[in-house]
């Protein structure tokens, strides 16, 4: 029973992550149609800014919680900024051109790696962490990591505030709007690319989040931690339906539960097989995934 | 034609939109005066709502757009709808995943939206107001997408095809909320029922293979059944 639960509670903590990385990728193709494969570096962007702002930056700073919470302050700030610099700088001038997005975002993939290994080197940097998130607590017999309640505690904030921000306020009524059909939107007098650079910045920050917890749930980070992040994010963003918060946040769980079950009690190493699997019967059985929106009214 | 002069508040000249490999429209020009329905007429497919569609920004286009005299040609979609254009578009494309209210909110363009105008027109859409609109018949829809491009003073409304699909019943309420429109706005109106357009236009134009053929006042050209066979083909008016 306790190794039950402590599979659970680490599925959901790795489960917040790909949820985290997923809604910002499932809002971007919601609105916008654009597959954005350089999500990993936003992730990569918030890890490293985090990590190098806590050594330069905060050094100083005698409390390590407060210095991890500076950090990663600066961290989700850089992502968000990066983010939105990209949307800018690289995705407007290419609206509508799907097969030059892909390859934009791709090389942006893999440039920014290879920066990263370039500045930093390839092997995986320590993490600095309040201590506290390296130990337990033990509910029924299962000793599990601190870590793993911020990453949910997290992951479910992120969700309450996209949900109240998607809800309650006309930009996020904007956005729902764009999902379904985009040049309406647009007919209506609504110009349409202040949403697109706004849910660009909304995903950095969100992958941003997800790098910094990545660094917490692992302990280091390392210049392609992103790009395997985002491969299993792109499964739950399909899984959950394209543009669907709700859905994305369900399918994250249900991708990390798998994993780790199969992992655990089939053989190590097989659960991500196992995804695979799972996301080619949604696809046969509900192409629209859990709750994706109609997108096919985008012009 | 028009015994009175008015002034042309809409003019469309040597308009161009390529679709692909087809050249829908090939050089359209035409004026709307201001006040009043001017009717789009042509047979399905000669380009009426693609002429719609090029006016707002929505598909590329080449030539002249002017309002009022200001040159909308150059501007993106939401620009030229911020000059006061209002858009009822064909299969009413309401977000079907918003509640109506929502619906409307989202239209709100002037500072002080004329939600009593738009409830005295549809009272029914103020009592749905938190009812999703995918959930609505085709008819309420069609309120929802009028009442969008009411709630604010535009100086012209684009209205594309708005009866159809719906009942007989239905299409007098619409027509009678179209003449609601024509007191206060100018409105371009393509239509395919003609005893619509017989009821409330004023003026028509009827397009042919991405021209203008003809430009007359309406009751005038639907007073011709041989000039309305051959241009709409339609052997009854």
């Amino acid at each position: 029973m306790s190794t039950f639960l402590l599979l659970t509670i680490t599925a959901f903590g790795l489960g917040a992550m790909y949820f985290l990385i997923a809604s910002g990728l499932s809002l971007i193709y919601g609105l916008m149609g654009v597959l954005n494969f350089a999500h990993g570096a936003f992730i990569s962007v918030g890890s490293y800014g985090a990590w190098w702002t806590e050594a330069h930056l905060f050094s100083g700073v005698h409390s390590v919680v407060l210095r991890f919470l500076l950090a990663a302050f600066m961290g989700l700030v850089i992502g968000g900024v990066f983010a939105a610099a990209v949307e800018l700088v690289l995705i407007r001038p290419l609206y509508n051109r799907h097969i030059e997005q892909v390859l934009v975002t791709v090389g942006l993939q893999l440039a920014f790696v290879a920066l990263l290994v370039g500045i930093w080197g390839p092997d995986a940097k320590v993490f600095v962490v309040p201590p506290w998130l390296h130990e337990t607590t033990t509910i029924a017999g299962a000793h599990i990591p601190n870590d793993r309640w911020v990453e949910i505690a997290t992951a479910a904030t992120v969700l309450v505030l996209l949900q109240l921000f998607l809800r309650r306020t006309r930009y996020g009524l904007i956005i729902r709007a764009g999902v379904e059909n985009r040049a309406m939107v647009q007919a209506l007098g609504i110009d349409v690319r202040k949403a697109f650079t706004l849910v660009f910045a909304i995903g950095g920050v969100a992958a941003a989040v997800a790098g910094v917890l990545s660094g917490v749930y692992f302990n280091t980070i390392s210049p392609d931690q992103g790009t395997s992040l985002l491969i299993f994010a792109f499964i739950v963003v399909v899984i959950g339906g394209l543009g669907s918060i709700g859905g994305s946040a369900v399918a994250a769980m249900v991708v990390a539960l798998t994993q780790q079950y199969t992992n655990y009690y089939a053989s190590a190493g097989i659960g991500d097989m196992v995804v695979v699997l799972l996301l080619g019967l949604v696809l046969l059985a509900r192409p629209r995934g859990f709750a994706g929106a109609v997108v096919g009214a985008r012009a | 034609m028009s015994a009175v002069a008015t002034r042309t508040l809409l003019s469309v000249r040597d308009l161009h939109v390529h679709l692909g490999q087809s050249h829908v429209l090939q050089g359209v020009t035409f004026d709307v005066p201001e006040g009043g329905v001017t009717a789009l007429l042509g047979r399905n497919g000669v380009g009426k709502t693609t002429t719609l569609r090029a006016i707002l920004g929505l598909v590329g286009r080449r030539g002249s757009v002017e309002l009022d005299g200001e040159q909308l040609a150059s501007l993106p979609t939401h620009r030229v709808v911020q000059r006061r254009i209002g858009y009822v578009p064909e299969d009413r494309d309401v977000f079907t995943g918003l509640t109506v209210a929502e619906n409307l909110r989202l239209a709100e363009r002037d500072a002080d939206p004329r939600y009593e105008l738009v409830y005295d027109l549809f009272p029914d859409l103020e009592a749905r107001g938190a009812q999703r609109a995918g959930t609505l018949s085709g008819g309420q829809q069609q309120m929802v997408a009028i009442a969008r491009a009411l709630l604010n003073d535009n100086r012209v409304l684009l209205v594309d095809e708005p009866t159809k699909g719906l009942a007989p019943a239905l299409v007098a309420d619409v027509a009678h909320v179209l003449e609601r429109l024509a007191e206060l706005t100018t409105v371009l109106l393509v239509e395919q029922n003609l005893s619509v357009v017989r009821r409330i236009a004023r003026e028509a134009i009827v397009l042919d293979q991405g021209r203008v053929v003809h430009t007359s006042d309406a009751k005038e050209l639907l007073e011709q059944p041989e000039l309305v066979r051959r241009l709409l083909g339609v052997g009854r008016s």
